[in-house]
């Protein structure tokens, strides 16, 4: 039965991972990552469940806690950006190619 | 009994220059909060020193006392050989990058105000420069620490992000060019966090194979699980995806040049050296203690990788016009040459042979690293550091010296008898045709005479053009910087002409192998 959950957790990872590469806004990029976080903390409680073990329930609390870390990181980096430039979307941060 | 909960067992004997670098960091975490504006600099300098001193010595007594045989803290942490040897390299390359690091005119006087405002000339009129750095150098060296060292997957995952958050933050602190900087900042960031929720997927379908995150029992459950191979093959990809980002190995490699360039140069030492010791020593643990009996499924991908990367770094540096984005490119190629011995696996001899050749290669190109970009803070324009090549042109005749080191440094690069990378390179090739890539050290040899290439280059553009009428000044050097690139160029020296000690010692540590 846990098979749905497992589809489920792919479908979100996928939908965050080509989010990421097509939006243009910095700000819902981050969120597409954070989406893919999720989708990963799906997978682990679901195997956990599969497997009878509580390792996979553990690791979620892990990640959850590496992913407000990077929030704190990302919004910082992302705001910076915004005030230097008015706009966060990806596309403008051009300077740095070739 | 129901319901007790047995404390762990910490070996803190094991761990002390893990524990004495995030210690510090905490420290340097208070001082920020509770030290006067004028007091931090001279506290955060000699503390961060110390401390980076104090656990490489920690690491040469663990390493004098003989290697444990067991995995330390419950199994999360292998204290083995290979992890002492990189622990050592990375506490004395951080050492010196903190000695770059000093230097006011790395940093940003205020990072929150906005380039070009009122607010910003208030901060430089000031005389500050940001000293976050140095607790976030100390937090992203303890991760550092963590990485290679770390013998199940989340412990991994923890430590990528301890290692990479910071980073994120140094990227953005330049003081010059700051919109540079910060979208270097901002490129780091989303892709870096784009390929740790890879990383983070793979793991959790190998937990899901597996049962475990251990990398012991994901090696055991090689043999005795069957029929998901589907689980097993994507976890390993999407794991392979997110470590192979972090050495910036091809085709993940786009990152690097555009973070290397906007990055304080500083920093950009910290990492192109660092940070590739860490990473490669996470991906030799992935890969030869979980997934080593695994080998003929990731071996063809990981040629596949190695070739295009030293073909990528190789080809695209020779387009280059700006120093430190060809040295990002060259970092590329390294990455690739480095590869060649990751897949120069077989019997037991035949890998400790492999992992003592990567282990000297590590050490050899890291140092030669900082040296060269310890130069490039040198060699300055009006608005900062003279970042395109065009400005180095006839810098022998104006600097002989600086400009003699940094070709140095460049032949050191492209692998000339008498220097480290030379020494490097062969043992590490040696390896690879023992281990039957001789295909590979073809491609090696070949996109090594292409580096060699715009090496000389730029080598001849120094010494045989004629320099500019308002070429760059040459800052007078810090005593720190000076000592930096006299140091890189010693043990480059030393490791070029006389590499037995180091070579014996990497031999020892990789003796017995990975610990499990």
């Amino acid at each position: 039965m846990t098979t749905h959950y497992l589809v489920l957790s792919a479908l979100l990872f996928a939908i965050g991972a080509v989010g990421v590469l097509s939006r243009r806004n910095a700000i819902v990029v981050f969120m597409c990552v954070e989406l893919m976080l999720n989708a990963c903390n799906l997978a682990f409680v679901t195997f956990a469940r599969q497997h009878g073990n509580l390792d996979g329930q553990l690791i979620a609390f892990f990640v959850m806690v590496v992913a407000a870390a990077e929030v704190v990181i990302g919004l910082a980096i992302i705001v910076m950006i915004f005030r230097t430039r008015r706009s966060a979307s990806v596309d403008d941060a051009n300077l740095l190619k070739y | 009994m129901n319901g007790t909960i047995n404390a762990p067992s910490i070996e803190y004997a094991q761990l002390f220059p893990v524990l004495v670098v995030f210690a510090a960091a905490i420290a340097g975490v208070l001082v920020e909060a509770f030290a006067p504006r004028h007091l931090r600099k001279s506290i955060h300098v000699p503390l961060t020193l110390l401390t980076l001193a104090g656990a490489f010595i920690a690491t040469v007594v663990t390493a004098l006392g003989g290697l444990p045989a067991t995995p330390v803290a419950m199994g999360a942490i292998a204290v083995d050989g290979p992890s002492l040897f990189i622990w050592g390299v990375i506490l004395f390359l951080a050492f010196i990058s903190t000695l770059l690091i000093n230097d006011d005119e790395q940093f940003v006087a205020q990072a929150a105000a906005v380039p070009g405002s009122a607010d910003e000339e208030d901060a430089v009129r000031s005389g500050f420069a940001q000293t976050e750095v140095y607790p976030l150098l100390l937090f992203a060296v303890g991760g550092m620490l963590l990485f290679p060292a770390a013998n199940d997957l989340l412990m991994m995952f923890v430590a990528l992000e301890v290692m990479s958050l910071p980073l994120y933050l140094l990227c953005g602190l330049a003081r010059r060019r700051r919109l540079l900087s910060q979208e270097a900042s901002v490129k780091y960031f989303l892709l870096g966090a784009f390929s740790s929720a890879f990383f983070l997927y793979g793991m959790a379908l190998l937990y899901g194979y597996a049962g475990s995150v251990d990398l012991k029992a994901i090696g055991q459950a090689l043999a005795t699980v069957s029929n998901q191979e589907t689980l097993l093959l994507v976890g390993m990809g999407m794991i392979g995806v997110g470590l192979l980002f972090k050495i910036g190995a091809a085709p993940f490699q786009a990152w690097k040049p555009d973070v290397y360039q906007g990055a304080p140069t500083a920093v950009t030492a910290l990492m192109a050296s660092t940070v590739l010791v860490a990473a490669f020593g996470a991906v030799l643990r992935v890969f030869w203690v979980a997934l080593g009996n695994l080998d003929w499924d990731w071996r063809p991908v990981m040629w596949g990788v190695a070739i295009l990367t030293m073909i990528a770094g190789a080809i695209l540096a020779i387009t280059q016009t700006d120093i430190k984005r060809m040295l990002a490119y060259s970092s590329i190629a390294h990455t690739g040459f480095l590869l060649t011995g990751v897949v120069a696996t077989g019997a037991a001899e035949q890998n400790s042979k492999a992992l003592s050749a990567l282990l000297f290669y590590l050490a050899a190109y890291g140092f030669t690293t900082i040296g060269a970009f310890a130069v490039v803070t040198m060699v300055r324009d009006a608005g900062g550091e003279a970042g395109h090549l065009s400005r180095w042109a006839g810098l022998g005749k104006r600097a002989p010296l600086l400009a003699g080191v940094f070709a140095f440094f460049l032949l050191a690069f492209a692998g000339i008898p008498l220097t480290s990378g030379f020494f490097g390179k062969y043992a590490v090739f040696t390896a690879a045709v023992g281990g039957g890539a001789l295909p590979l050290v073809v491609v090696g040899a070949v996109s090594s005479a292409i580096a060699a290439f715009f090496y000389v280059r730029v080598i001849v553009l120094m010494f045989f053009n004629e320099p500019a009428a308002d070429g760059p000044s040459i800052a007078a050097p810090t005593t720190a910087t000076s000592a930096v690139v006299a140091l890189a160029a010693a043990v480059t020296v030393v490791l070029g002409v006389f590499p037995q000690p180091v070579l014996t010692l990497a031999d020892q540590a990789a003796s017995v192998l990975f610990i499990r």
